[in-house]
């Protein structure tokens, strides 16, 4: 993992909690749309928020695509999942709302699970089966490499 | 029998949003690091092979058929269930799929992480 994959990753969350942000702070300014009147689903777009929070997923989507080209996907759902944590945090310090403790508990599991996935190996390699236990069970005694 | 609707819709968003990934995810396996395919040949035959790969696009087609099952699903269903319960489920299901379909080595680590983060998921709607 090198710094600049990280930064797709980073791109992913951030991209991911802003644009919904983003996006369900524009629709409720465009307030709800009946089924009668589908068009204004369109000049909802017109709305700066709404057009941020699109730019914004489709980057998601773009750096999402670019993480799945070099890491597995058990590795880059949870890695990115911190999204859910930041949406909390910007929900208590931007838009001070109250946090409950089962919701900081919330963010205490999230954030232990991301530890967890990002200690490991991004990529599984296919070929090679002898590597397949190394990172499993390590012997207590030091070992002679080198 | 409207919990029956709601569970319904929930395991179909699962369904498709887990059968979306996975095929997103081996399309773009399939497609090679994308960095240096940029490098060598132009952000033209990034996008050019990407949007080609037919894993992409049913897998776009899957995501589809999952955002708009999640809208149906809020529009008859209670949105403090169907949204954490599918999004929190998809983190297993996925593990579970990646293992099968992707042969990932999904260790204990990451089905640690996949369970944790379910269980947070859930715990951030409660």
């Amino acid at each position: 993992m090198t710094f600049r994959k990280y930064l797709v990753l980073a791109g992913v969350t951030l991209c991911a909690s802003i644009g919904d942000s983003l996006l369900s702070r524009g629709m409720k300014q465009v307030g709800s749309i009946s089924l009668n009147h589908l068009s204004d689903l369109i000049l909802a777009v017109l709305n700066p928020s709404v057009a941020l929070g699109i730019l914004l997923l489709l980057g998601f989507f773009a750096c999402y695509m670019t993480a799945l080209s070099w890491a597995d996907l058990t590795y880059v759902l949870p890695a990115t999942s911190l999204g859910y944590v930041l949406l909390v945090l910007i929900a208590k310090f931007y838009l001070h709302e109250t946090v409950t403790t089962t919701r900081w508990i919330g963010v205490l599991l999230i954030s232990a699970g991301v530890g967890f996935v990002t200690q490991g190996p991004a990529l599984t390699h296919h070929p090679p089966k002898a590597a397949e236990h190394e990172e499993e069970y390590e012997p207590a005694a030091p070992r002679n490499h080198r | 029998m409207k919990q029956a609707f709601t569970w319904s819709a929930i395991a179909v968003i699962v369904l498709a949003s887990t059968t979306g990934d996975v095929l997103l995810s081996r399309a773009m396996k399939q497609v090679g690091d994308v960095g240096a395919l940029w490098r060598r040949s132009g952000l033209w035959t990034v996008l050019g092979r990407v949007l080609r790969n037919p894993n992409f696009l049913l897998g776009v087609l899957a995501m589809t058929t999952a955002f708009y099952s999640l809208l149906f699903g809020l529009s008859w269903g209670d949105v403090s269930l169907i949204a954490p319960a599918s999004a929190s489920l998809t983190f297993v299901t996925n593990a579970v799929a990646a293992k099968i379909f992707l042969h990932e080595r999904v260790d204990h680590r990451r089905w640690m992480a996949a369970v944790l983060v379910a269980g947070g998921v859930v715990l951030l709607a409660a």
